[in-house]
């Protein structure tokens, strides 16, 4: 089973990189840009009979850091 | 009896020598050094450290794979246990992983590495790690971090502040952090992470020496206790 977490800072969170990415982007011309943030993709492949509650826990204890950033199970099939 | 210290080594450390070089020149024992892989700390150990670096190279987030390498369980333990756990950078970033210390170290707001000495002031004189500074006193210290900008909730930082645990504040905030904040202590007050390098002022030929008492008062604290 594929699985993606995807995680992003926590709103109110200030992210210095989506905001650098942010200039580069007006620095190309792009105009009517409001915001940007840069979060993280996690693609796994786990054993079809793993419980949703592994798949929190795994999120929880280490592909995220719930002090600063909020994360979501995708189950792509 | 002699002063038991360990300086932890992960993939990735780079500052472990220097904090071992300065434990020795203040407790006179040279600490041992423990591998990341090790399950086992020694029972009777005075104080760990976990020195700066870039650990499993700041894979997933800086500190993240550390805290869960098999040492810190048994560092967790020791600390849970009231052992002097210091963390400096990286090392700080560990603990805050490993939920030892709250709050989370981010990417500097400037986005760029800094490496230069800061002044810090102590706020709190009173742990076991600042009873050789003054609180309001302003040291030197160097920081050499991409990631140390302090993050806390609000709620957090209140409580940190009214229980006194916030150890030392920028002078001039240099990346970012909330309120300043350079180094916090755990409610125990054993446990201080902290950005600054104070294992880099212990020689005159660092340039200063107002790293010097810190550990000096870690192993006076502890001799005496």
């Amino acid at each position: 089973m594929k699985i993606r977490v995807h995680v992003s800072l926590k709103p109110g969170v200030l992210d210095p990189q989506g905001r650098a990415v942010h200039h580069a982007l007006e620095g190309l011309g792009f105009a009517g840009v409001e915001d940007v943030r840069v979060g993280r993709l996690i693609e796994l492949d786990v054993a079809d009979d793993t419980e949703d509650a592994a798949l929190t826990e795994m999120c929880e204890k280490l592909l995220a850091n719930t002090v600063i950033e909020n994360y979501r199970i995708e189950k792509v099939g | 009896m002699a002063f038991r210290a360990a300086v932890i080594t992960f993939p990735g450390s780079n500052c472990d020598r220097d904090m071992a070089v300065a434990i020795e020149r203040v407790s006179g024992n040279a600490p041992i050094r423990v591998w990341h892989g090790d399950a086992h700390l020694p029972d009777d150990l005075d104080f760990i450290a976990l020195p700066g670096g870039f650990s499993y190279g700041d894979y997933l987030r800086s500190g993240a794979m550390a805290a869960n390498s098999p040492i810190m369980r048994s560092v967790t333990r020791r600390a849970e246990r009231g052992v002097p756990v210091l963390g400096v950078c990286n090392g700080f970033q560990v603990l805050t992983e490993a939920g030892l210390l709250p709050g989370a170290l981010m990417r500097n707001a400037s986005q760029n590495f800094i490496c230069r000495t800061v002044a810090l002031q102590v706020e709190n004189s009173q742990s076991l790690f600042t009873t050789g500074y003054e609180s309001g006193q302003t040291i030197h210290i160097p920081v050499a971090h991409h990631d140390g900008n302090y993050f806390a909730d609000e709620d957090t930082l209140d409580r940190l502040e009214g229980e006194g645990r916030v150890a030392f504040r920028y002078a001039e905030n240099c990346n970012g952090s909330r309120r300043d904040i350079a180094g916090v202590l755990n409610a125990a007050g054993n446990v201080l992470g902290m950005m600054p390098h104070p294992e880099r002022a212990v020689d005159a030929a660092h340039g200063g020496t107002d790293g010097l008492a810190l550990f000096e008062n870690a192993v006076k604290a502890l001799a005496s206790a």
